[in-house]
């Protein structure tokens, strides 16, 4: 980018751009994560005498290093200690021997410092693993690193950056996050952050949506950049990093920044109350999540409920599947503070970007269109049944709707109730409590299920459109590919039949039809989601507010004929045109950022 | 090698769906540390790795499906081996 022009731009703004990740802006000074001073290793020797001494200041460092491990597993939070079983295989990594057993053996025999020999050892290995075609053992490498970190900053008596002992309100920039601090970040100390890698459903991104603290992750190169104590903004609502911004910048984003909050506090004390339009309709409107923590911020922002409960990440970042029981409590705990709410669980939906590594035994060319999401399922019934019989138990302590994702024909909606019930007689045989009677439903986001949604109609008791992924199928877009991206228009007209034609059969046929993609948290779109009669719709949880706020100011009446104008268009240009000029208003530039298109 | 050679040694298959993860190794390094002297296990094409080193063993890259000879070198430790044997059969109990 601008790295050329790096020296004679020292104190200039520059603009980096990354992946918006939790929304808001921030203002203030950069705090680099890094493992500075660790980088450069000298190497010398060790004279015979020494040796002995030399050997003792590593096993030091590694007794410090398991000490620190111990205590923020200890420490951590009562939220995040589904994460700390990655933290307990670094603490075993610590003492391997191929780790440990090695640099103390190098030490002795080539008479060498022991930072120098620790190098030497983890360069090794890291090329064993990094030279790998399964990427579950690819990726060990990097938990090397990650604990041989950890010694050499004991080795070298530079002090780790201890998130937790922050002192100031700053701005974090790292090259990436690891669970262990991620599970350190205090909230009246951390205003933002800013990492190089990560995407937006990274376990940093979810963290920060949770938190509500400002993210941009994927930078790149942002640590290359910022400087520590430089000041920065970060608007995390359109995925901007600012970095020693102009004076005139600083202006704009302070008052971009009281906007935004102003509009937030104004928006979230009417929140609690009902999404009813000018002539008397309520819409439920709900959130979606994915972990259990954020069902706090569902409440807080006034949700409905969930209609959409992401389950992969209960089966991410760990080693192995989750058992029944931890799925059951992780489920319980969700369905019984939102009841009488409802709660949709969407089954295990693995794909491209949220890939286990302890799955990941096939490698496809074409993730997104491979075995995922329910495929996946029906072909390890074994697995899929523990999740059934998780969702069954806890459906016994709420209101819970059970949800099959990426359906694309009849059999796989017949093959997955089967297994439902199969699940139900179990339980029954084991005298286990548990509720059979839910609401069993389908995502529809295969263009094929749209299709056939008069005859999928008749096997659920509700659709839930996942924008996202019909848009990109529909449109054949990858939204994530820089080159065509610009083409993923949510008004595309063919969309807008589509989803007309699913929520026309549905009702026909007497079920709900719901909405949970990102295209239901963009105000502009809703009169038309009222026009073709979306029974519900639900949210990432810090748009619902936007939502029903945005609602109030709508009526049902006179949406029939905006359906018709809508319909009558034939490009996206043109009925985003008719949508400005009829309902310009819901568009606030200072709270919604469009990042569509 | 003599003839107490195949008492030392047994084949056994991965049978697990994750292979022979951290975790999975974490558990035969934990059987493999009482034993009196060295455990390898080895796979075709590879050089044989330590049962008491993690790192070691995840370097095999053994994913379902693969065939391991797990060696002990000493006689005594026979019981050592019958249980790494019976826990990868039983797929580390997942």
């Amino acid at each position: 980018m601008k790295k050329n022009s790096m020296a004679d731009s020292e104190n200039q703004e520059i603009v980096i751009t990354g992946i918006a990740a939790s929304p808001g802006i921030c203002i203030g000074k950069a705090y680099l994560v890094d493992r500075e001073g660790v980088n450069v290793i000298k190497k010398y020797h060790i004279p015979g005498s020494d040796i002995e001494p030399e050997k003792n200041r590593l096993r030091n460092a590694v007794v410090k290093a398991r000490d620190e491990l111990r205590s923020i597993i200890e420490d951590s939070p009562a939220e995040f200690r589904q994460h700390t079983g990655i933290l307990e295989t670094h603490v075993v990594l610590l003492e391997d021997k191929m780790l440990y057993g090695k640099t103390l053996e190098m030490i002795e025999r080539e008479r060498i410092n022991a930072e120098w020999a620790l190098k030497k050892v983890v360069s090794d290995l890291k090329r064993v693993f990094q030279d790998m075609t399964d990427p579950y053992f690819r990726e060990r490498a990097a938990d090397i690193v990650h604990v041989s970190d950890r010694i050499f900053r004991n080795l070298s008596g530079v002090e780790a950056v201890n998130i937790k002992a922050i002192d100031k309100r700053v701005i974090l920039i790292a090259t990436d996050l690891s669970p262990a601090q991620t599970s350190q970040i205090q909230l009246e100390r951390i205003k933002g952050i800013a990492t190089n890698g990560g995407g937006a459903a990274s376990h940093t991104g979810i963290i920060a949506r949770t938190l509500e603290i400002p993210a941009i992750l994927g930078l790149r190169n942002a640590t290359k950049i910022v400087k520590n104590d430089d000041l920065v903004i970060l608007d995390g609502t359109s995925g901007k990093l600012i970095v020693r911004p102009a004076e005139e910048t600083l202006l704009e984003y302070e008052e971009r920044s009281e906007v935004y909050e102003a509009h937030r506090a104004r928006i979230s004390r009417s929140s609690q109350f009902p999404a009813q339009t000018l002539d008397g309709f309520t819409i439920p409107i709900l959130g979606n999540i994915d972990l259990p923590e954020e069902i706090v911020a569902v409440r807080d922002y006034g949700g409905n409920g969930i209609g959409l409960y992401r389950t992969e990440f209960q089966y991410m970042g760990r080693i192995g599947f989750p058992t029944e029981e931890q799925l059951f409590e992780r489920y319980r705990d969700v369905v019984e503070i939102m009841a009488p709410y409802p709660v949709t669980i969407r089954t295990l939906d693995i794909n491209g970007d949220k890939t286990m590594p302890y799955v990941c035994d096939i490698e496809e060319p074409n993730p997104v269109l491979g075995l995922r999401a329910i495929r996946y399922c029906l072909k390890k019934p074994h697995i899929f049944k523990i999740q059934l019989r998780a969702i069954l138990r806890a459906a016994a302590y709420g209101n819970v709707r059970i949800m099959f994702p990426m359906i694309s024909n009849c059999d796989e909606v017949r093959a997955a109730k089967a297994l439902l019930r199969e699940t139900a007689t179990s339980l029954e045989k084991d005298g286990v409590k548990f509720n059979p009677n839910i609401d069993v439903g389908i995502m529809i986001e295969v263009p094929s299920a749209a299709v056939m949604a008069d005859v999928l109609a008749r096997e659920v008791d509700f659709f839930s459109i996942g924008t996202n992924d019909l848009i990109q199928y529909l449109l054949a877009i990858d939204r994530s590919n820089q080159y065509v991206s610009h083409l993923y228009k949510p008004l595309h007209p063919a969309v807008i039949r589509m989803l007309k034609r699913v929520a026309d059969e549905a009702h026909r046929n007497g079920i709900s039809v719901y909405m949970c993609g990102e295209m239901a948290s963009n105000p502009i779109h809703l009169p038309i989601l009222l026009g073709l009669g979306i029974d519900e719709l639900s949210t990432n949880p810090q748009s619902i507010p936007v939502v029903k706020n945005a609602i109030r100011s709508l009526s049902l009446e006179g949406m029939d004929q905006l359906m018709e104008q809508v319909l009558e268009k034939s490009s996206d240009m043109e009925i985003e045109h008719l949508m400005k000029e009829k309902y310009g208003h819901l568009l606030s530039s200072a709270v919604y950022t469009p990042s569509l298109g | 090698m003599s003839d107490g050679a195949e008492h030392l040694s047994r084949e056994v298959v991965i049978v697990n769906e994750l292979g022979l993860h951290a975790r999975s190794a974490a558990k035969i390094a934990e059987i493999a540390q009482k034993a009196v002297s060295n455990v390898w296990i080895l796979r075709q094409d590879h050089d044989a790795v330590d049962a008491k080193s993690i790192i070691d063993m995840l370097t095999l890259a053994c994913t379902k499906g693969t065939r391991i000879i797990v060696r002990i070198e000493d006689a005594s430790d026979a019981a050592v081996l019958n249980e790494i044997v019976e826990l990868v059969d039983c797929g580390f109990g997942e």
